[in-house]
């Protein structure tokens, strides 16, 4: 019997007083795609940075093909084959997509001088080992998320890796790139790489992989072939409980005044015509492909759009929303896509993180009133169930997905009327996302906050949705009360319109 | 609008050539004297020194640092040259710009220590160190100026020499310094070295993210050590040509030339938040701010509102600049 690729035996590995990893044993064969599951903050991360070499585990061994390998850093854990995506991509956001994919390759080749014809021949292929079509000359930071992520994909699959890893490769893709994505992967398996892929998503981990490993609190729960599992034995290991979804019932009156109504809305080449209402209470889910206009949506009703055509109303009273003063005046919170690169003030506290959207409101005479603003601040986290002793602590600190629910706990301390959510949960794990849900629910019940909900993610939008709108090149083609459709029937007509 | 943004990203250096264009235009309007040789030819002059500093804060703006150390690294490097020549009674020129460069490279990896090593941001470590240097001169070596009757004269007639000098329509010569191509030799190193190395990628790379430079395998000690270090070897080139140029070594000249040498740099679209900027964005940032600044003189303008002239360049380039690269919103 051969030894594995890469085997970790025992691995420990604590930062001050939290216990990230303990006592991890983990073994991926050559060729094999093996899923790494586990709830926000259980440690999945951190595993990955050990086997990368980023952090050197306190206790335990790491084996590649059989022979102990102490003392891994970055560069040795490149040169023996492991390459890593990482959550925040790790890409040069002032750098063009050409020279991100090139620079690893020319550093591991030791080149000193560059030469720009080579830098483009390189980026050429890797994309076109990827198979998509991306401008090498566009600034990293221009791209849209999908495109970022496919450049650290391609950048990654450069240097013919003997395991790749994934943090979460799937989270800021729609559903056609993540087949796409799945076609690239299964391709590189049969050149004999292994994978490792880490997914909140059951569907995904149990479509793609082959073996399964479940962390909890830093502790392996579960692992095996991936036959051995189900949805709800995932679900069960991640969180030691389980979680049913029921669907969403708006009971308002249909005859009440909406929360928002918006008429004729159109921007050139963006949005065409587009008429919809919200009522108080009712949380509306938004589909599409990417292109689709569902973005643009969120912005101009965040005021982002300033010039737009059409007609907006609040509470029945004509408004325009041409900034995001305005917008937020009218009671508006808007959480972006790409909140863990945009929405967060990385080098600040989690209290600071989630209150500055609310200084207005908690200071007088323009003193911020610290105990208020404090006590707001710890009641949120509580809310949010956001995994950190206090809200002092840098925000860089926080697993990805306790950072995502600081963007989204930020808004609602403001007790916004219309909620737009932008891929609420991408990223977050099964518990923490019914804990997301629970909470935009109760709001939405007991205030009758009006929620807009956009999301890639199906079963998201039929659980937890009264109503769903499909959006196509900047047109709203259908809006049906959730109660009607399913997840097959929406994907089918996403993928009739694709 | 969104477009303009995107082509300013992309080059920075049209708008401040454009700004210069217009400011070159204007005052030649309002005064032809600007058009004449010795005019231009004593801009181009007077662009050198500002040119060579802005080069070593663009490095360490690149990285997305700042510093303000160099204008009191250059003096050190001046001050201590010029002191050991007279004392040991040597006349030269290769030497002591060796030596020059030499304190600029050693006090430029003292920046690069605390900044690597103890993770000091580079503005606080920049103002001690150079604080601690002008201190150190001031106090331990001296403070008396040396001036033209004892400066080496082989060092002043080496910076004395012109390229060309030509005639002027009322028959007066104007010669161009030749020191401005020496200052455009250094200038074209340094752009192949950012455009054309890895070493100059690294320092993009560092700017960009130091954390994603180094999951790539950059080495980010080295290049922090380069850039410090590099910095420092112009600033302290450049404060021997300064001392040369004006035929005085004067321990307290350069005070408050940080800010302009830094107004000049972001002017010419280097960022303040590091990862943008460029050596030819640099030196037209630098010639538009002698230009402009120089001017006020034949505009009649009274050289007071120099400072404040300086102050509004600072504010308006760093206002568009943040403009430029203002993040969408959260
Ligand atoms: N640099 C750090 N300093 C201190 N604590 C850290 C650091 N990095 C991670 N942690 C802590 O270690 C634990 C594991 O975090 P990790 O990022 O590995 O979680 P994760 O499983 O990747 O979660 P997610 O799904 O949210 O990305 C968390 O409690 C986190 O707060
Ligand atoms: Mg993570």
């Amino acid at each position: 019997m051969t030894a594995p690729l890469i085997e970790l035996r025992h691995i420990g590995k604590s930062f001050a007083a939290v216990r990230a990893l303990d006592d991890v044993s983990l073994s991926i064969g050559r060729g094999e795609i093996h899923c790494l599951a586990g709830e926000n903050g259980s440690g999945k991360s951190t595993l990955i940075k050990v086997i990368s070499g980023v952090w050197q585990p306190d206790q335990g061994e790491i084996l590649i093909d059989g022979q102990p390998v102490g003392g891994l850093t970055p560069r040795s854990a490149i040169a023996h084959g492991v390459q890593v995506i990482y959550q925040d991509f790790s890409l040069f956001p002032n750098l063009s997509v050409a020279e991100n994919l090139a620079l690893s390759s020319e550093l591991q080749e030791g080149r000193k001088l560059v030469s720009w014809r080579r830098v483009r021949r390189i980026a050429a292929e890797a994309i076109a080992k990827l198979g998509v079509d991306l401008d090498l000359d566009a600034l990293v930071e221009t791209l849209p998320t999908a495109g970022k992520q496919l450049v650290a994909i391609a950048r990654a699959l450069m240097s013919d890796p003997r395991l790749l890893i994934m943090d979460e490769p799937t989270t800021a893709l729609t559903g056609r790139e993540v087949e796409a994505l799945f076609r690239v992967v299964r391709d590189i398996q049969s050149r004999g790489i292994a994978v490792l892929f880490v997914s909140h998503k059951m569907r995904e981990m149990l479509e793609i992989s082959e073996r399964l490993t479940v962390i909890r609190s830093g502790r392996v729960v579960a692992a095996g072939p991936i036959s051995e599992f189900d949805e709800n034995k995932i679900t069960r290991a991640m969180t030691g409980q389980e979680i049913a979804a029921e669907g969403y019932r708006w009971n308002g009156d249909p005859r009440g005044k909406p929360l928002l109504e918006v008429a004729a809305l159109s921007i050139p080449g963006q949005l065409e015509n587009i008429a919809l209402r919200i009522m108080p209470g009712e949380i509306v889910g938004v589909s599409g492909l990417l292109g689709s206009g569902r973005t643009e949506l969120a912005l101009t009703l965040f005021g982002m759009k300033p010039g737009y055509q059409g007609r907006v109303r609040i509470d029945g009273r004509e408004v325009r929303l041409d900034s995001v003063q305005e917008a937020i005046g009218h009671g508006i919170a808007y959480v972006p896509e790409d909140r863990l690169t945009e929405g967060l003030f990385l080098t600040q506290t989690i209290d600071r993180n989630m209150l500055v959207t609310s200084h207005d409101r908690l200071s007088r005479g323009g003193v911020m009133q610290g105990g208020r603003a404090a006590r707001e601040a710890s009641g949120m986290i509580r809310e949010m169930a956001i995994a950190t002793p206090t809200g002092d602590r840098p925000v860089t600190q926080l697993s990805g997905g306790n950072q995502q629910r600081v963007v989204i706990g930020r808004w609602l301390m403001n007790d916004p009327r219309l909620l737009i959510l932008n891929g609420p949960t991408v990223g977050v794990d099964v518990g923490s996302k019914a804990g997301i849900h629970r909470k935009i629910r109760e709001l939405a019940q007991s205030r009758g906050l009006g929620v807009l909900m956009i999301s890639d993610d199906l079963p998201e939008l039929v659980d937890h949705c009264n109503r769903i709108l499909v959006l196509h090149r900047g047109r709203l083609v259908s809006d049906t009360p959730a109660a009607e459709t399913n997840e097959a029937k929406l994907s089918e007509m996403l993928g009739a319109l694709a | 609008m969104r477009s303009l943004a995107l082509a300013l990203r992309r080059h920075p250096e049209w708008m401040v050539a454009a700004v210069l264009v217009v400011a070159v235009v204007t005052i030649g309007l309002i005064n032809p004297v600007f058009w004449q040789p010795a005019n231009i030819f004593s801009l181009l002059r007077a662009s050198v020194i500002t040119g060579i500093l802005a080069l070593a804060v663009l490095l360490v703006m690149l990285s997305g640092g700042i510093d303000v150390s160099f204008p009191a690294f250059a003096i050190a490097a001046m001050y201590l040259t010029v002191r050991a020549m007279v004392a040991w009674g040597f006349d030269g020129v290769l030497l002591p710009f060796a030596m020059a460069t030499a304190i600029g490279i050693g006090l430029g990896l003292v920046n690069a220590a605390f900044v690597h090593y103890l993770r000091m941001i580079p503005l606080i470590v920049t103002l001690g160190t150079g604080t601690a240097v002008r201190g150190f001169i001031l106090g331990v070596v001296g403070t008396s100026q040396i001036n033209i009757d004892q400066m080496p004269p082989l060092l002043i007639n080496f910076a004395r020499q012109d390229l060309f000098t030509v005639t002027q329509a009322d028959g007066s010569p104007a010669g161009l310094s030749a020191m401005v191509l020496l200052y455009a030799v250094i200038a074209l190193l340094v752009h192949l070295m950012l455009r054309h190395t890895m070493m100059g990628r690294s320092i993009y790379a560092l700017g960009g993210g130091e954390e994603a430079a180094r999951r790539v395998g950059f080495n980010t000690r080295r290049t922090t050590f380069f850039i410090y270090g590099l910095a420092g070897a112009l600033a302290g080139f450049a404060g021997l040509l300064h001392g040369a140029m004006i035929w005085t070594a004067n321990p307290r000249d350069m005070v408050g030339l940080e800010l302009d040498v830094i107004a000049a740099v972001v002017l010419g679209g280097a960022s303040i938040f590091g990862g943008r900027g460029s050596v030819i964005g640099t030196m037209l940032g630098v010639l538009t701010l002698v230009v402009i600044t120089n001017s006020l003189i034949i505009l009649g303008v009274d050289t007071t509102w120099q400072r404040v002239v300086v102050g509004l360049i600072v504010i308006a380039a760093t206002a568009a600049t943040a403009w430029r690269d203002r993040k969408r919103i959260a």
